[in-house]
């Protein structure tokens, strides 16, 4: 799960959710799709916890060239 | 003795000593006690208490100026706007507490609009004819920006702002800061090169463009047309959050969305973290409660087939059968015992019958039972024996055992 991306693990979190409101899916699925979705959950959360902003400036070079820097602000 | 040092050194005199002595300078000066000045309008600001404060400028020289609510109420003067041209009439004095020099109030009259708001209100005009302030060119705000682009002065209280906000609200995103001058006369050049720039780079999904309160000339930047084409031609959608919630300006009107304050202008560009925990808080609620009402559910299905399978097992039909058969067997046994008692009564009245049938009684009464001894056959007629035959004739109380001689019909010999 790691590295997945928090917009796609709520996604996933999402899909859990239809299944088990489905009904229609055997025990051992609907348990596989509730543990899924709470790992899923938590993951989500921690993802929010741990983003820290990263902020860079754009700067331009003497060819023109373009490149971001890291800003410390 | 000087008060303030010895004779022989060149006298020192407090500041109160000389705001007063300026104070006093100005006030008995009979042309600076009404005098009328022309000049546009800027920094105003009027406070709940009604006071009125502005700054009037012309040219190079500005004068500050304090229109207090009394003198507001008698003249019944317009109610004063950044860029209005105005002839002020009043007194000059010089505030100690904030060493300020500056125009008191008595009268004020429009002298129409001033030549900012004049070039403010041509431009607008011009560019709303071409069509940049459409509501049809606004393109929508992403939902969730990766990357949000800046472009305002890195040295800028609102930057700090808006990363502030951003860091609070989402932060996920990646920040790219294009940085530019936002006030001065290379301003509106700078801003628009730092939003080209933004666009040559590509990655920023959404863009900020703004800087914190001033004073109309120092937002002025915002309202020039290299600026507003600049945000026209960018293919980053962008938000514009210049000044403070009363300040419009060209670039707010181009803008894809009009902020009023870089705050909220980073507000605006982002959603907040925080509903996206509950909705994950509310999510994992879901789900607990799903999975138990599937169990619940799973659970009452086991019972109801329990409660089927008990009633199709064949453990009832046994009981049933056994039942059965124990009734059987009970009415089988009452029937038996029924036929049986019946077959004793009819004995018992055959043996009473038989009884009194019985050649028994026949004898007691004088009778006798004549047998062959050799075969046990009664006899009954002449005939039936042969001289020389052993019988036994049998009375009440016993046999006599007799051997034929003779036989003579009508009547036996022995």
């Amino acid at each position: 799960m790691e590295a997945l991306p928090f917009e796609e693990a709520f996604e996933h979190l999402e899909t859990a959710i239809a299944a088990l409101q489905d009904g229609k899916i055997s025990l051992n699925e609907a348990l596989q799709h509730y543990q899924e979705g709470m790992k899923l959950a938590q993951y989500c959360n921690e993802l929010l916890q741990r983003a820290e902003l990263t902020v860079q400036q754009l700067s331009v070079d003497d060819t023109g060239l373009l490149s971001v820097l890291p800003l410390d602000v | 003795m000087h008060p303030l040092g010895p004779l022989d050194e060149p006298s020192v005199i407090s500041v109160s000593v000389l705001a007063f002595y300026l104070r006093d300078l100005l006030e008995t000066n009979d042309l600076l006690q009404n005098v009328w000045v022309r000049g546009e309008v800027s920094n105003c600001k009027t406070y709940p208490s009604g006071h009125c404060y502005f700054t009037l400028k012309e040219g190079d020289a500005q004068l500050l100026c304090v229109f207090f609510k009394s003198s507001r109420m008698r003249t019944s003067a317009p109610e004063l706007c950044d860029g209005m041209a105005l002839a002020v009439n009043g007194r000059v004095s010089f505030y100690e507490r904030d060493g300020k020099l500056q125009l008191y109030v008595e009268a004020v009259k429009p002298l129409g609009t001033g030549e900012l708001f004049e070039r403010f209100e041509q431009l607008k005009v011009r560019l709303a004819a071409e069509g940049l302030f459409d509501a049809e060119r606004k393109r929508p705000l992403p939902s969730q920006p990766a990357v949000i682009g800046i472009v305002t002065s890195p040295q800028a209280a609102a930057l700090r702002d808006m990363l502030r906000v951003l860091r609070m609200r989402y932060p996920l995103a990646q920040v790219i800061l294009s940085p530019a001058q936002v006030q001065g006369a290379d301003a509106p050049s700078s801003i628009a090169n730092a939003l080209d720039l933004l666009n040559e780079h590509g990655e920023a999904d959404v863009a900020i463009v703004g800087r914190g309160g001033g004073s109309v000339e120092e937002l002025w930047a915002f309202n020039d047309e290299v600026v507003a084409r600049a945000i026209a031609r960018s293919r980053i959608p962008i938000i514009s959050g210049v000044g403070h919630e009363t300040d419009f300006t060209i670039a707010d009107f181009v803008a894809d969305y009009r902020a009023s304050t870089p705050t909220a202008a980073a507000t605006a560009a982002v959603p907040n973290i925080e509903d996206w925990r509950i909705d994950i808080l509310e999510k994992r609620q879901t789900l607990v409660a799903l999975m138990q009402a599937y169990m619940s559910d799973l659970c009452a299905r086991v019972e109801r087939s329990q409660h089927d399978l008990e009633r199709v097992s064949p453990r009832r039909l046994i009981e049933q059968r056994r039942q059965q058969l124990d009734d059987s067997m009970e009415r089988l046994q009452t029937h038996i015992c029924h036929m049986i008692s019946l077959r004793a009564e009819r004995l018992r009245g055959v043996t009473l019958q038989l009884h009194s049938l019985s050649p028994l009684l026949t004898i007691a009464r004088g009778y006798a039972i004549v047998r062959r001894d050799d075969n046990q056959k009664i006899v009954s007629q002449v005939e039936d024996v042969q001289p020389g035959d052993y019988l036994t004739i049998q009375v009440q109380d016993g046999n006599i055992p007799v051997e034929v001689r003779r036989r003579r019909n009508g009547s036996l010999t022995f």
